[in-house]
C-alpha cells in the first residue's frame, strides 16, 4: 500500500510539473485530488488493510501525499499565473506620448482672472464686493462725487454722453466711484467694500489706453477712520497681492471726491516705483451725498485699473490685444 | 509746468541738490514728470577767428581754414562749407569734442594734411535748424572762450511738474518756491519792488460792463520804452520754460507771468482807440483776429476786452488781438493786469478750443491781490533794458463787486488729528501752514485760518486738513489697518456667477469680451430690433449703439476667428446689455451669451441643461416661440411662467450670412441678472435600494409633432414609484419614416423593499406602452 501511495504521489507530481497552462492545472486539480483521483481511490481501500498499525501508517502516508500534491499544484499555479500575467502586460504596452489634442478646459479672459485675484485678496482683508450700473446718471457719476456742473475736474473725465432722458443727464460711468454713493445710500456703516467694474472714457485708444476698461475701487466707512488707516490698507493690499517684498507710499494729489487725496505708488523688491492708483479720505460733501454725517463717520476710498494688472502680469505689449477676442490670444493664458 | 532750478533758488534758499528738490516736489504733491537739462552747451567747442582760407588742388569739395584761438598757434581745419571770410568768428570743435549727434571729433587727414577738429553750423550745436553754413558769430566776440559763454547761453535744470487742479499757485515759480521753502524750512523772499511813479498823469480809463466776469482791471501807462533784445539770463530762463524770446517788452510780460503766475498784457498805447478799455461780453456773431492771426467767431458768453471805441482788442484772459500788438516803434504801453472769473474763462477756452499760457492760469483762478506786486516787478525788469522808462501817475484800478473776499476757516485741531491719525496741536498746525501763507489766529477750541488770496481752492476745513497733511508729510503719518467688524466675502449672487463661469470653462468654453458699442446695423443683422440707446458723442463715428444683446459681439468674434483659419471656436461672455427704458436709466441687466461655432442646436441645449442642473434653474423649452434671428425650427425660448429668461438653439442662416460666418452656430442667451437670483432647492436624500434592479428598453415610432419631452413625461408617469432612472438613448430618422422618428428609452426599475418579479416589470412595461399610445407613439 505504501508503495502504491508513493507511486501515485510521484506520478501526480510529474504530471503537475509537465503542465504548461493554468487550464491544464485546473483539469489536474480534479484528476489528482478529486473524488476519483488515484489517491482518493487508495483512501477508500484503507478499510481492507488488516492491522491497525498498517491502517494508521497508510492513512498518514496518504494524507501527507495529498497535502504534498496540493502544495506542488499551488506552487505551479502561482508560477504559471505570474508568467501568463507577464505576457498579458507585455502585450498591452502603450506609448503614452501618442497624444491627441483633445478639447480641454476653456480659458477665462485675463481681465476676469485679474479681477478675481483682486477680489480674493480683498475678501481676505475683510472686504465685501458691490456692483452698480454701467450707464449712470450725471448725479451719481459727478454731482454726488463733489463735481457739480461746471466743476473744472469734469473736464479731466472724457465722458460718453448717452441719449436717454434729459440731454446730459445720462452718461457711461467714467469711474466706479458712483457705486460708492449707491453703497452709502443702501448699506448702513461700517462699510468695507470693493467695487470692481467696467468704466468708459471717451479718449483715443493706444497701446496703454482703452475707451472701455475696468477699475476696482475700495471704500471704507466707519467711526474714526484715518489717513494712516488708508496708508496701512494700501500697504496690506500691496503685500497680499504683489508679495512680501513690496511696499507702498502715498503722494499728495487731487481728486474732487477725496480730501486729503493721494496717488499711491508700489515699490518692487528691486527698488523700482510703479504708479498704481488714486486714493484719499472721502470728502465730506461725498459723505453727505451718500446720506452720512461727516462729523460721525469718516472713511477712505482708493481705486486703480484692473486691465493694467492683467497686462503687466502677462507682459501684454498692447492692451488693445486683450479685446480682439482672437482665440490665439485667449488660449495663451 | 516747467519749474526752473535757478529761478526757484533765486526766490528761496533751497539746496543746490536736484535729487532732493525733485523728490520733495513729488512729496508735496507737485509730481515731477521729468527732470531735464535745457541750454546745455557742447564742451570743447570754442570761439576762433578765421585767419585765411585756401583751396587745395586735390580736394574739390573742401577747403583749408586757418584759425586763431588766441594761443599763438595757427590751427588748420578742413571744412566743407564756404560761407566764412577772413576775420569771421566761428565756433570751432577742437579734437576730442563729443558732438550732440554722437560724433567724436578727431584729427583726421585729408590728402595727407591733418584737420584739427571741425568748424560748426548752428544745427550741429543744437542751436536751431540752420545748416546752410558755418555759424558766423558777432564780430566783437572774444576768441578762445566756450561758444556757449560767448552766446550768453546758460544751462538750466528744469523740473516738468504736473500741476493739479487745486493748485493754481503752482503755475508760478513763486508758488512752487514758497511751497518748497516751507518743506525745506528755508527762507522764501517775494520780489516785491517799490513802484516808482515819476511821469505826469496819464491814464487809460476802464469801463467794466460785465462785472460778474471781470472783478478787477488795472491799467498803468509806461512811456520812454525802446524796443530791444532781452538780457541773456532772461532769454535762457524763457527758453527753459519753452518760450521764445521776442523783444524786451513781450519777454518781460511773459517772464513776470511765469514768475508771479499773474498774466498781464502790454498794449501799444498809440494804437489803443480812445485811449481806454471796456470789458464786455461779445455780441452775437462778433469776430476778432487774435495775435496768432486767426479770426475767431465769438459767442455771447465770451468776454472781450475792447478799446474805448468798443473795438475788440483781446479775448479776456486768453489771447490779445493783432491790432494793438507791440511793434518795433512802440514807445508807450498801457499795461493791463486783471482778474477774470475762472469758470467763464474755462468755458470760453473749451468753446474756442484756444489754450494759452494765460488761459491755463486764468481758468484755474488767479490771485486778485497779486496784481500790484506783478506790476512793480514788470517795471523793475523792463527798466533793465529801458533805463529811461517813465511810469505815469494815474494808474486805474477798476473793480466790480464780484472781487473775491478773503476766506476765513475755523479749523479744529481735534478734527485734523481725528482724520490724519496723529495728534496735532494748534501750534503745530500753525507752524506747518503759516509758511505757505495761511495766517492763523488761535481761538479757544479752534484755529481761525485766513486763506491766502492765491489759494482760491481752499474753502473748507477739510482743505486745511490736506495742507497740514501735505506739509507734515504723508509718510510720517504711519500705516495702521482698520479692523473690519464684518466678514469679507462674495455675495451669494457673485458666488453663483463664479460657478457659472467655472461650469462653462469646464465645458471647454473660452471667455470673450467683445466691445459693448455696436455699429448701426449690427443689431438688425443679428435679427434683433434696432431700437437701442445711443451715445451722443461716440469715439468712432457710427460706433454709437449700446448693445441690447451679447449676440452681435459674439458673432463678430466667431467671424474674426473664422477669417483667421480658426473654425469651431466656442465662446461665452458675461456682460451687461442696455435695452431702452422710460425709467431714469436704461433697463440694463447682466446677460450670459454662449456660442458654439460648427455645432448644431443640441450643443447649446446641452449647455443649458448642464447649467440648469448645476445651478438649480428651470425653464420650459418653448419651440413654438422662436425669437427673430434664431433658426426657426431649431430654437426655443426658455420660459418661466410668462417670462422669457433666455433663448437656446441655432443662429438663423440669414444672420450667419450677414456676419460672413460659414459654419453653423449653436447659441444660448440667458438673463443672468434674473437667473442668479434663483435660490436652488437643496437636494434631499433618497435611500438607495439594496434589492436588484431591472431594465426595460422601449423604442417608439413617434410623430414629429409630439416632443420627446412629452413621451418622457408620459413614461415617467406610467412607470410610477418603481422608476429610478429614465434616459433617451437613441433617436433614429429613416428616409422613409416620413413625419415621425424612432425614440428609444431605457427605464431602470427598482423597489425599496423587495426583488421585482417578472410580473411587476411586465405590468410597468404595459402601462408605459399604453400611455405612449395615447400620444400616438407606437411601439416598434
Amino acid at each position: 500500500m505504501i508503495a502504491e501511495i508513493t507511486a501515485a504521489r510521484t506520478a501526480a507530481e510529474q504530471s503537475i510539473a509537465a503542465a504548461s497552462t493554468l487550464e491544464e492545472l485546473r483539469v489536474l486539480d480534479t484528476d489528482l485530488l478529486g473524488k476519483k483521483s488515484p489517491l482518493a481511490l487508495l483512501k477508500t481501500g484503507l478499510g481492507k488493510l488488516s492491522t491497525v498499525d498498517e491502517k494508521k501508517a497508510a492513512g498518514q502516508a496518504l494524507n501527507e501525499a495529498m497535502l504534498a500534491v496540493e502544495e506542488v499544484l499551488n506552487a505551479r499555479r502561482a508560477l504559471l499565473g505570474r508568467a501568463e500575467r507577464d505576457v498579458q502586460l507585455a502585450a498591452e504596452a502603450l506609448d503614452l506620448t501618442e497624444h491627441f489634442n483633445a478639447p480641454g478646459r476653456g480659458k477665462a479672459h485675463i481681465v476676469t482672472q485679474a479681477w478675481q485675484r483682486l477680489e480674493d485678496v480683498f475678501v481676505g482683508l475683510g472686504f465685501q464686493v458691490a456692483e452698480g450700473p454701467e450707464v449712470e446718471t450725471d448725479w451719481y457719476n459727478f454731482e454726488a462725487l463733489n463735481m457739480p456742473p461746471s466743476h473744472p475736474a469734469r473736464s479731466m473725465h472724457d465722458t460718453f454722453y448717452v441719449d436717454h432722458g434729459q440731454p446730459g443727464s445720462t452718461v457711461l460711468r467714467t469711474h466706479t466711484s458712483p457705486v460708492q454713493i449707491r453703497v452709502m445710500q443702501n448699506v448702513a456703516p461700517p462699510i468695507y467694500m470693493i467695487m470692481p467694474g467696467r468704466v468708459f472714457r471717451n479718449e483715443t485708444t493706444d497701446a496703454t489706453h482703452l475707451a472701455v476698461f475696468h477699475q476696482i475701487e475700495g471704500l471704507v466707512i466707519d467711526r474714526g477712520i484715518t489717513l494712516a488707516d488708508l496708508a496701512g490698507t494700501i500697504e496690506a493690499f500691496t503685500q497680499a497681492f504683489f508679495g512680501p517684498g513690496f511696499t507702498s507710499r502715498l503722494r499728495p494729489s487731487y481728486f474732487p471726491f477725496t480730501e486729503p487725496s493721494a496717488e499711491f505708488d508700489i515699490r518692487t523688491p528691486k527698488g523700482d516705483w510703479l504708479e498704481l492708483g488714486g486714493c484719499g479720505m472721502v470728502h465730506p460733501n461725498v459723505l453727505r451725498a451718500g446720506g452720512l454725517d461727516p462729523e460721525e463717520w469718516s472713511g477712505f476710498a482708493f481705486g486703480f485699473g484692473i486691465d493694467r494688472m492683467a497686462k503687466e502680469r502677462h507682459g501684454v505689449g498692447d492692451v488693445r490685444e486683450m479685446y480682439t477676442n482672437d482665440i490665439r490670444f485667449i488660449e495663451q493664458f | 509746468m516747467k519749474v526752473v532750478h535757478s529761478w526757484i533758488r533765486d526766490l528761496a534758499a533751497l539746496p543746490d541738490d536736484v535729487d532732493a528738490i525733485s523728490f520733495t516736489l513729488s512729496d508735496i504733491g507737485l509730481a515731477v514728470e521729468s527732470v531735464d537739462k535745457v541750454g546745455a552747451t557742447v564742451a570743447g567747442v570754442i570761439t576762433a577767428r578765421v585767419i585765411k582760407t585756401e583751396r587745395h588742388p586735390d580736394a574739390a569739395k573742401v577747403h583749408r581754414v586757418f584759425l586763431d584761438n588766441g594761443d599763438g598757434t595757427e590751427h588748420h581745419v578742413w571744412c566743407g562749407a564756404f560761407n566764412m571770410q577772413p576775420g569771421d568768428i566761428i565756433p570751432w570743435a577742437t579734437p576730442g569734442t563729443a558732438m550732440p549727434d554722437g560724433r567724436l571729433i578727431e584729427t583726421k587727414p585729408i590728402v595727407g594734411i591733418p584737420s584739427e577738429g571741425m568748424c560748426c553750423s548752428a544745427r550741429e550745436l543744437g542751436l536751431g535748424d540752420d545748416h546752410g553754413g558755418i555759424l558766423i558769430m558777432d564780430p566783437s566776440t572774444p576768441i578762445g572762450i566756450p561758444y556757449g559763454q560767448a552766446l550768453g547761453m546758460a544751462e538750466e535744470i528744469v523740473y516738468d511738474i504736473d500741476v493739479l487742479r487745486n493748485r493754481p499757485d503752482a503755475y508760478g515759480q513763486v508758488g512752487v518756491a514758497r511751497d518748497l521753502a516751507a518743506r525745506f524750512k528755508v527762507p522764501f523772499t517775494l520780489n516785491n519792488p517799490i513802484l516808482v511813479v515819476s511821469g505826469p498823469s496819464k491814464s487809460a480809463p476802464v469801463e467794466i460792463v460785465a462785472g460778474d466776469r471781470c472783478a478787477r482791471f488795472t491799467t498803468i501807462i509806461i512811456s520812454g520804452i525802446r524796443i530791444a533784445p532781452s538780457p541773456d539770463w532772461m532769454v535762457s530762463r524763457l527758453a527753459a520754460s519753452s518760450m521764445r524770446s521776442i523783444n524786451n517788452v513781450v519777454d518781460v510780460s511773459n517772464y513776470v507771468m511765469l514768475e508771479t503766475n499773474q498774466p498781464n498784457h502790454a498794449y501799444d498805447f498809440a494804437t489803443l482807440g480812445g485811449g481806454g478799455f471796456k470789458i464786455r461780453l461779445a455780441a452775437d456773431g462778433e469776430t476778432m483776429i487774435t495775435l496768432d492771426g486767426v479770426e475767431r467767431a465769438l459767442s455771447t458768453d465770451d468776454l472781450l476786452i475792447c478799446d474805448a471805441t468798443d473795438r475788440p482788442i483781446g479775448i479776456a484772459g486768453i489771447m490779445g488781438g493783432q491790432n494793438t500788438e507791440i511793434s518795433d516803434s512802440t514807445n508807450t504801453i498801457a499795461l493791463e493786469t486783471a482778474w477774470f472769473e475762472p469758470v467763464g474763462i474755462m468755458q470760453s477756452v473749451a468753446r474756442l478750443n484756444l489754450r494759452t499760457e494765460a488761459s491755463a492760469r486764468n481758468e484755474r483762478g488767479m490771485d486778485p491781490f497779486g496784481i500790484d506786486q506783478s506790476i512793480a516787478r514788470f517795471v523793475e525788469l523792463l527798466r533793465i533794458t529801458c533805463p529811461d522808462l517813465v511810469v505815469h501817475e494815474g494808474m486805474v484800478d477798476a473793480r466790480s463787486s464780484s472781487i473775491p473776499t478773503p476766506t476765513v476757516i475755523a479749523v479744529r485741531p481735534t478734527r485734523v488729528s481725528a482724520l490724519l491719525g496723529a495728534s496735532f496741536t494748534s501750534e503745530q498746525i500753525r507752524s506747518l501752514i503759516e509758511p505757505i501763507g495761511f495766517a492763523c489766529a488761535v481761538a479757544s477750541e479752534s484755529l481761525s485760518v485766513t486763506v491766502p488770496s492765491w489759494r482760491p481752492d481752499c474753502t473748507l476745513e477739510i482743505d486745511i486738513v490736506e495742507e497740514v497733511a501735505r506739509h507734515f508729510g504723508y509718510d510720517k503719518l504711519g500705516k495702521t489697518v482698520p479692523k473690519s467688524t464684518q466678514p469679507g466675502g462674495l455675495s451669494i449672487v457673485q458666488q453663483r456667477r463664479r460657478r457659472v463661469r467655472e461650469i462653462l470653462l469646464g465645458l471647454g468654453f473660452n471667455e470673450a469680451m467683445p466691445h459693448p458699442f455696436l455699429t448701426d446695423g449690427d443689431l438688425q443683422n443679428a435679427g434683433l430690433s434696432g431700437e437701442a440707446v445711443r451715445l451722443m458723442n461716440p469715439l468712432v463715428v457710427g460706433d454709437d449703439v449700446l448693445r441690447t444683446s451679447l449676440r452681435p459681439g459674439l458673432l463678430k468674434a466667431i467671424a474674426f476667428n473664422e477669417s483667421h483659419r480658426r473654425s469651431g471656436v466656442s465662446f461665452f461672455e458675461v456682460g451687461h446689455v442696455y435695452p431702452t427704458s422710460t425709467d431714469v436709466l436704461p433697463a440694463e441687466y447682466e446677460s450670459l451669451g454662449v456660442v458654439v461655432a460648427g455645432a448644431e442646436a443640441p450643443a447649446a441645449v446641452a449647455v443649458w441643461r448642464e447649467l440648469a442642473g448645476s445651478m438649480g434653474w428651470g425653464a420650459r423649452l418653448d419651440q413654438s416661440n422662436v425669437p427673430a434671428g434664431l433658426h426657426p425650427t431649431r430654437s426655443a425660448t426658455l420660459s418661466v411662467g410668462k417670462d422669457a429668461v433666455g433663448f437656446v438653439g441655432e443662429i438663423h442662416p440669414d444672420v450667419l450670412d450677414a456676419y460672413n460666418i460659414t459654419q453653423r452656430v449653436a447659441v444660448l442667451e440667458l438673463n443672468l441678472s434674473r437667473l442668479l437670483e434663483v435660490e436652488p432647492k437643496v437636494s434631499q436624500w433618497k435611500a438607495t435600494s439594496r434589492y436588484p434592479s431591472s431594465d426595460i428598453d422601449l423604442a417608439f415610432t413617434v410623430p414629429t409633432s409630439v416632443t420627446a419631452e412629452k413621451i418622457e413625461k408620459s413614461l415617467r408617469q406610467s412607470a410610477g414609484a418603481l422608476l429610478v432612472d429614465l434616459a433617451l438613448f437613441d433617436v433614429y430618422r429613416s428616409k422613409d419614416s416620413g413625419d415621425s422618428r424612432s425614440l428609444a428609452f431605457r427605464l431602470r426599475l427598482q423597489a425599496q423593499d423587495r426583488t421585482l418579479t417578472d410580473a411587476d416589470v411586465a405590468a410597468v412595461r404595459d402601462r408605459c406602452i399604453a400611455g405612449a399610445n395615447k400620444l400616438s407613439a407606437q411601439l416598434r
